[in-house]
């Protein structure tokens, strides 16, 4: 265990202070979601009730598109110098190479939302009706959730052609039922209009579901060859 | 084994067509809905048929991720293509029937976004297997069954909680049935699963011989002179 423990420690500080030093994935996926913030402001011109509405829904399609940019560039520096294959020969566990890219890239999208929560509020002018706590609960789940399955799809997809329109073609339709979650839950919490409970409990089910498949997984996706 | 290849199509010819003078002609028309409810000997057995071919599907892809057996993969693939052609029928005929009854064509309810999530998946999981290079296609196609399986259940519950507007299941649920309404979806739905057996069986027929021929083609490849190897195989590895 101490093993995987230093190994996912020892991968994740090398992502970070790569990410830190090159800005690569946060400096596209800020500007991307800024883009999609100012597309939709254009195209739905709501007020303040309308946004209140559909706010959950617009959030979370911004920062799952944004997250694609940022999971499409998750496996491709291992590619490069065959890091990937080194890798696969290495006694060294799959699964703590795959928790490090997880939560490197939980880390990324959080920092995203972080920077772009402000910039939401100040372009639909929202203020939630509900219990506010209950948002980063969200936030933090509805990424997990978004981050392990991309994560895994994108090592998938490394197998394939094209590899950068497949990893959304797995992604999507296996993360309905988690966008409808993050979705609602929003929704719920920004109008206050009805508990967000449920929402809350099926996204950690859903969590806790796909990051022991995705562990259990992962193995035979690495040694694929 | 090969000889029951005929039986089989010609029990599903006769069937066929016995079933579909049952849905048209022997079951009574609908009091309410009046004939066009006779799509429901098309759309439910359809819907079942899916269902089951999926279930071989998933059950194919556990096999393979433990046996790492061909013809597994063989099944898996082949399930998953005969089931989409009969998730689309669902697809397609239920808003058909939706809209003189409910007067919409679509309602974002739980059986019928059900449906259009597994069809989604499966499209996905056809699309990966088009994509992916070589070897490790089946490998994989049945993580991604297993992926695919176990969202089933979140998507479920997350519809659920939505309220529903489909009609209750119509079997097992108060008896309101007709008889001979029965009599006819069952047949229908025997009717179409010896139908999706069949299609299955020479789907799979035809992919053996294919990987037969990749293989003996990739083996001349090898055994060819030096100086005459910049023949590309005629077949690209799809499937």
């Amino acid at each position: 265990m101490s093993t995987v423990a230093s190994l996912t420690r020892a991968t994740l500080a090398k992502d970070l202070r790569l990410e830190w030093r090159s800005k690569d994935a946060i400096n596209s996926m800020l500007f991307f979601s800024l883009l999609v913030v100012v597309i939709f402001s254009f195209s739905f011109d709501p007020t303040a009730e309308e946004s209140r509405q559909i706010a959950g829904g617009l959030v979370w399609v911004a920062f799952l598109f944004a997250a694609v940019v940022a999971l499409n560039q998750t496996w491709a520096r291992e590619m490069r110098n065959q890091v990937l294959d080194a890798y696969r020969v290495s006694p060294a566990p799959p699964n703590a190479l795959f928790l490090a890219k997880v939560i490197g890239n939980f880390i990324f999208v959080t920092v995203l939302q972080a920077l772009m929560t402000p910039l939401f509020i100040v372009f639909y002018n929202l203020r939630a009706l509900g219990p506010a706590y209950q948002l980063p609960i969200v936030a933090a789940l509805g990424t997990w959730a978004l981050v392990v399955n991309g994560t895994f799809f994108a090592a998938m997809s490394l197998r394939t052609r094209s590899r950068e329109i497949m990893l959304p073609l797995l992604l999507f339709p296996i993360s309905i039922p988690a966008l409808l979650a993050m979705v609602e839950a929003t929704g719920a919490i920004l109008t206050g209009e009805f508990s967000a409970r449920f929402w809350i409990v099926l996204l950690a089910a859903y969590d806790v579901v796909f990051t022991i498949a995705s562990l259990f997984l992962f193995g035979f996706v690495l040694q694929a060859e | 084994m090969k000889r029951a290849f005929p039986i089989l199509a010609v029990l599903t010819g006769v069937l066929l067509g016995y079933a579909l003078h049952q849905a048209l002609v022997s079951a009574p028309t609908e009091q309410t809905m009046g004939d066009v409810q006779r799509i429901f000997y098309y759309h439910v057995p359809s819907a079942w048929t899916a269902f089951i071919l999926f279930f071989v599907n998933f059950f194919a892809s556990i096999m393979y991720l433990i046996w790492r057996a061909n013809k597994a993969d063989i099944v898996a693939l082949v399930t998953a293509e005969v089931g989409v052609v009969f998730c689309t029928v669902v697809l397609v005929t239920g808003p058909i029937w939706a809209r003189p009854v409910w007067g919409i064509w679509w309602t974002w309810d739980l059986r019928l976004t059900l449906t259009l999530v597994l069809w989604l998946i499966y499209v996905s999981y056809l699309v990966l297997r088009r994509f992916s290079s070589s070897g490790q296609t089946p490998l994989l196609a049945a993580v991604l069954a297993v992926f695919g399986a176990l969202d089933v259940p979140l998507v479920y519950f997350s519809i659920w909680f939505f309220r529903t507007q489909h009609p209750q299941p119509v079997i097992g649920g108060g008896g309101s049935l007709d008889p001979r309404m029965l009599h006819a979806l069952l047949i229908n739905w025997l009717a179409f699963s010896c139908f999706a057996a069949l299609v299955c069986w020479s789907r799979y027929r035809l992919e053996v011989l294919r990987r037969e021929v990749d293989e003996t083609l990739a083996l001349e490849a090898l055994l060819e002179p030096r100086g005459s190897q910049t023949r590309i195989s005629p077949t690209g590895r799809a499937g």
